[in-house]
């Protein structure tokens, strides 16, 4: 190429990820078939909590096609057949199994839980944050032995030719189960006398976390007012659509494994397993294949990926497990799951002194690789875009009967952010201020160098006016405050409700000494290679691992901007820890201000090492050499010059380098940022709140975000749209129920209602742009905004609608029953009637106080839910 | 074990097959078509979605025996020598699919939903989707690639880019 090219970055090239995915040629890790290979498929518990008092799988293993039934007991010496695990597999993460048995902390010491039979003295988890030195680890066996711990904890594995024969053996294993006590509430969890889920663990209560900054006893003390709001985080539960799988491959030739996995994290997974399963790191592949869909639930290690490696150990043979949508329901993890308190005091003008958040969250029955660490990822943001003097966080984790916990989008930031959005407007109420205005009066100044915030993180950089006052614009503000009026003075029993949301978030995870002092272990980096082949074409190998995000478009855009070459010269290569040894995966937004930044930086270094070829080739001094479009040239003489292929070309024929320098133009980076990014936002949802229904129409959502400078505007959109389509779920349609005996109620997509396309309005989004400080692009990542500013902004739109009622509070979801239970309330209706009558219907605004039940309606399976499907 | 005989994608096939057996699974595992996804088995997420003489249906609440002498069409069988339909163009020009692994479906359905009512309004095209979930896109921009076939419905394939 001679022309020097257009630049990429910025621009909506269009992806290339699509063509394999329009034609329906990716490669899911369902379509892997391989010679011998035998398919596995799990029993699971239907009891939240039992004893196993006997597993006869003999007939089982008479059925058709079916080569092996085993038990957790069965398997139970098999995870360390290999001791000679390599130390170096686990760097970064505290899965050293035998210090912490040694730790003493969370050593199984009585053989009651395994029904008498000899107890391993090591504790086997995969989690790999350890939040505090006393957390509370519960020993999780693959396939559980002698007790189950939640509805869909594994009892045994059948292994047979094919999986509806796999399936149908199922059937056939026989099990005595001895229920016990169940607990799945927070608050019931933590009070005294409350079953335990592990008893040898003697308390619910896996650890307390607390931060504290400033007076916050003289904040509260001397504060004119006092706000305290309750909020319920319900249970959700992911559901990408391509639900987890495996196959996992012994390899014949170097004695090691190759595992596909539908995962977001290959690395991460790889240290797990190698630690668990004691396979030597060297002799572990783990490759991502094209991944339908992660939102966090794929961010983890879990118990059928050591169960597959270890069946392929033992048997000799490919094994494949493809989980069922139902088992998704029951045995990926899920998110949220908190009860929050809050609590603001502030001058009489409206501006915070300080804020004190208590939380539970639930753990779920195990830890998985992070769950202790989610409501952490919040601690720090409970302050979100508001500047005082004084914070008290404190968070307990608790173990239920239930699914556990871990990340789920947005993981820890959606609750800081619900919580603080919706006491700014309680604020609001209490001031008699304007939710815009309360929200203004406690904003930092405009920032662009690192600033500290109230929970002692620094935030990198904001303009929170600037997106208020745009989005503000945008929404006609005060042509919706008119209508608003119109409609509560003509009693339209169709409401309208304007709500805000100016948030920001934490990601681009991250620095590694900020990670290690966590208890996240460190290794916050992510590396990227940017390798120039002969014929001038371009090799990225990033560490990290999208499955949706649009990371192979997005760093040939990068790449092919520092490299002065086309796009469509550059491939990226990702997902394979052969091919990308080092990287740390996707997750918490933090691809591009990491991994993205890291390619930008690897191919500044072969810009570097090529213009020294190019003065040798051009026999010019190096500072008189000038590199611009693709082309290097003398400074003067714009005909001397040479163009990055052929320098590419010459770096790998050789023959003519300068004295000493090593051939080929290959250049690894790993970037370390110095500090979290922190984008921002400020949204306003403008809900249609049928008074008679209780249904919720969301008739425009704006957007104004913050994320620095865009790569690919069309991608950034994209992830703002799925982002806020997944917040205006968890406001207003998604809940994980479970019954008092620990059965989760909703599990299937009939019962969890996943929004469809009827179920989501359309999106009318503006940028502004902040760079962050941190990274050599400016950039801060998007992937979790939407998912972050949406909920507050709904409820608050359809509490703004309800304010005449007195209603001063909707949990999540917002389904048209709760909607309406809560109207009724306010009307001192028998909640049991339904009165076609609309005397109720206030047709100005009243004081009439409310007092709601806080738990009509928070999980009732049977109430109508916001939408219907065929 | 029945034997059945369907045309798939253009091709006849013929098999054994247990009666059991889902269409989804025979397409996938007995003639090796990948590009018809499992998301739910429940007739619920609509990620198997393919046509079956025209008509879109989900594969996963069809057994293999009821497709016996019928014609199926998946995603891979809707390109015209080589070139992309347009409803597959409209879905990358719109960035109407995130991860990817709805969009077979999605776009089966799509087709089907414009066969049935050509000018769908907005509204309509949301609700002739409602059948098929998808988790990343928040659906937006896959009514615009619907909406974009529309502008452009001359019935002529797209090349392939």
């Amino acid at each position: 190429m001679t022309e020097a090219p257009e630049k990429f970055v910025g621009g909506g090239v269009p992806r290339k990820e699509d063509p394999a995915l329009v034609t329906g040629r990716a490669n899911w890790t369902d379509n892997i078939k391989l010679p011998g290979m035998l398919h596995a498929t799990l029993l699971r518990s239907p009891y939240a909590h039992a004893r196993i008092t006997s597993i006869d799988t003999s007939v089982a293993k008479e059925q058709p096609g079916v080569v092996a039934v085993f038990t957790g007991d069965d398997l139970a010496e098999e995870y360390d057949k290999n001791p000679q695990a390599n130390p170096a597999a686990v760097t970064g993460y505290d899965l050293s199994l035998e210090e912490r048995s040694n730790g003493g902390a969370s050593v199984t010491e009585t053989g009651d839980n395994t029904g008498g039979e000899t107890v391993d003295e090591k504790t086997r988890t995969f989690v790999a944050w350890i939040v505090t030195e006393d957390l509370k680890v519960p020993n999780h066996w693959p396939i559980a032995r002698g007790e189950v711990n939640f509805a869909g904890d594994i009892v045994a594995v059948v292994v047979a030719t094919d999986r509806y024969k796999a399936q149908d053996a199922l059937e056939f294993i026989d099990v005595e189960y001895e229920p016990m006590d169940v607990v799945t509430d927070l608050e019931e969890a933590v009070a005294s006398g409350s079953p335990l889920v592990h008893e040898n663990l003697g308390s619910n209560e896996a650890y307390t976390w607390n931060l504290d900054t400033g007076d916050i006893e003289d904040a509260f003390s001397n504060a004119a007012l006092t706000v305290k709001e309750r909020y319920i985080q319900q249970r959700l539960i992911p559901n990408a659509i391509e639900t987890r799988g495996i196959v996992a491959n012994p390899d014949p030739i170097n004695g090691g494994y190759t595992l596909y996995s539908s995962t977001q994290v290959p690395h991460i997974l790889k240290a797990v397993l190698s630690a668990y399963c004691g396979i030597p790191e060297q002799r572990l592949r783990i490759v991502a294949p094209d991944v339908g869909g992660g939102f966090g639930s794929k961010l983890n290690a879990y118990s059928e990926e050591v169960i597959g490696l270890v069946l392929a150990r033992k048997l000799g043979v490919p094994i494949k497990w493809i989980e069922d949508r139902s088992e998704n329901y029951l045995a990926t993890i899920h998110g949220r799951g908190q009860v929050q308190d809050i609590e603001v005091a502030a001058d009489s003008e409206g501006r915070i002194q300080g804020m004190r958040v208590k939380l539970l969250a639930d753990m779920g029955a195990y830890l998985q690789v992070n769950t202790p660490g989610i409501p952490l990822l919040g601690a720090f943001m409970y302050p979100g875009v508001y500047t005082f003097p004084a914070y008290s966080f404190e968070c307990t984790g608790v173990f239920t009967n239930k699914t556990p916990t871990d990340a789920y989008r947005g993981a820890g930031r959606p609750e800081a952010a619900f919580a603080i959005e919706r006491i700014m407007d309680a604020l609001a109420r209490e001031t008699g201020l304007d939710p815009a205005e309360v929200r203004r009066r406690n904003f930092y100044e405009p920032f662009d160098e690192p600033t500290t915030t109230p929970a002692g993180i620094q935030y990198d950089s904001g303009n929170y006016q600037m997106t208020l006052d745009r989005v503000l614009e945008l929404a006609d503000y005060e042509g919706l405050r008119a209508e608003q009026q119109r409609r509560r003075e003509s009693g339209d029993p169709v409401q309208l409700g304007i709500g805000f949301s100016t948030y920001t978030e934490i990601c681009g995870l991250a620095p590694s000494q900020v990670l290690a002092a966590l208890g996240a272990g460190g290794a916050g980096w992510e590396m990227a290679k940017v390798q120039m082949l002969a014929s001038g074409k371009v090799e990225v190998i990033t560490g990290t691992t999208p499955h949706g995000q649009g990371h192979v478009t997005s760093w040939s855009q990068i790449a092919a901007d520092a490299l002065g070459v086309d796009v469509d010269d550059v491939e990226v290569l990702h997902g394979d820890t052969a091919i990308a040894p080092y990287g740390r995966d996707t997750y918490g937004s933090r691809s591009l201000p990491v991994g993205g930044v890291a390619v930008h930086l690897a191919a500044q270094k072969v810009v570097d090492k090529a213009k020294k070829i190019a003065a040798h080739m051009l026999e010019a001094a190096e500072g008189d050499i000038e590199f611009e479009g693709g082309t290097f040239s003398v400074v003067g003489s714009p005909d001397q010059n040479v163009t990055m292929q052929r320098v590419a070309g010459a770096a790998y024929l050789a023959d003519n380098l300068p004295e000493g320098m090593e051939p080929v133009l290959s250049e690894e980076y790993f970037f370390d940022p110095p500090n979290f990014t922190f984008p921002f936002g400020a949204h306003i949802c403008v809900t249609e709140v049928d008074t008679e229904t209780g249904f919720v129409k969301i008739r425009d959502y704006f957007g104004v975000d913050d994320c620095g400078p865009v790569i690919n505007p069309t991608i950034v959109d994209g992830q703002l749209h799925g982002g806020i389509a997944q917040g205006v779920a968890q406001a207003l349609y998604e809940e994980a129920v479970y019954d008092e005996d620990g059965n989760l109620t909703t599990g299937s997509m009939v019962d969890y209602l996943i929004p469809g396309a009827p179920e989501l309005p359309n999106y009318t989004l503006e940028r502004t742009v902040t760079p962050s400080p941190s990274n050599a692009l400016g950039v801060k990542g998007v992937g979790e905004a939407g998912t972050i500013g949406a909920p507050p902004a709904v409820i608050n739109s359809i509490v703004d609608a309800l304010s005449p009622y007195g209603i001063t509070h909707i949990d999540m979801p917002a389904s048209p029953w709760k909607v309406w239970q809560a109207i009724q309330d306010s009307q001192g209706r028998d909640p049991g009637t339904r009165d076609a009558d609309r005397s109720g219907r206030p047709s100005q605004a009243t004081d009439s106080a409310t007092s709601m039940d806080p738990e009509a309606g928070s999980t009732n399976p049977d109430a109508p839910t916001g939408g219907d499907r065929t | 074990m029945r034997r059945i005989q369907m045309t798939v994608d253009g091709r006849a096939h013929v098999a054994e097959v247990e009666p059991r057996l889902l269409l989804l699974h025979h397409l996938r595992e007995n003639l090796g078509i990948g590009g018809v996804h499992a998301g739910c088995n429940t007739t619920s997420c609509g990620a198997c979605t393919v046509h079956l003489d025209g008509e879109s249906v989900k594969s996963c609440t069809v057994l293999a025996v009821q497709a016996d002498g019928h014609e199926v069409t998946t995603v891979r069988g809707i390109m015209d020598n080589g070139l992309w339909h347009p409803m597959q163009q409209a879905f990358h020009e719109a960035h109407g699919l995130q991860c990817g692994y709805c969009t077979p479906g999605m776009i089966m359905a799509s087709i089907s939903l414009l066969k049935e009512k050509p000018n769908a309004t907005e509204q309509e095209i949301r609700e002739g989707l409602e059948g098929n979930l998808c988790r990343c896109t928040g659906y937006e921009n896959i009514v615009k690639a619907v909406q974009l076939v529309q502008q452009h419905s001359n019935g002529q394939a797209q090349p392939a880019s």
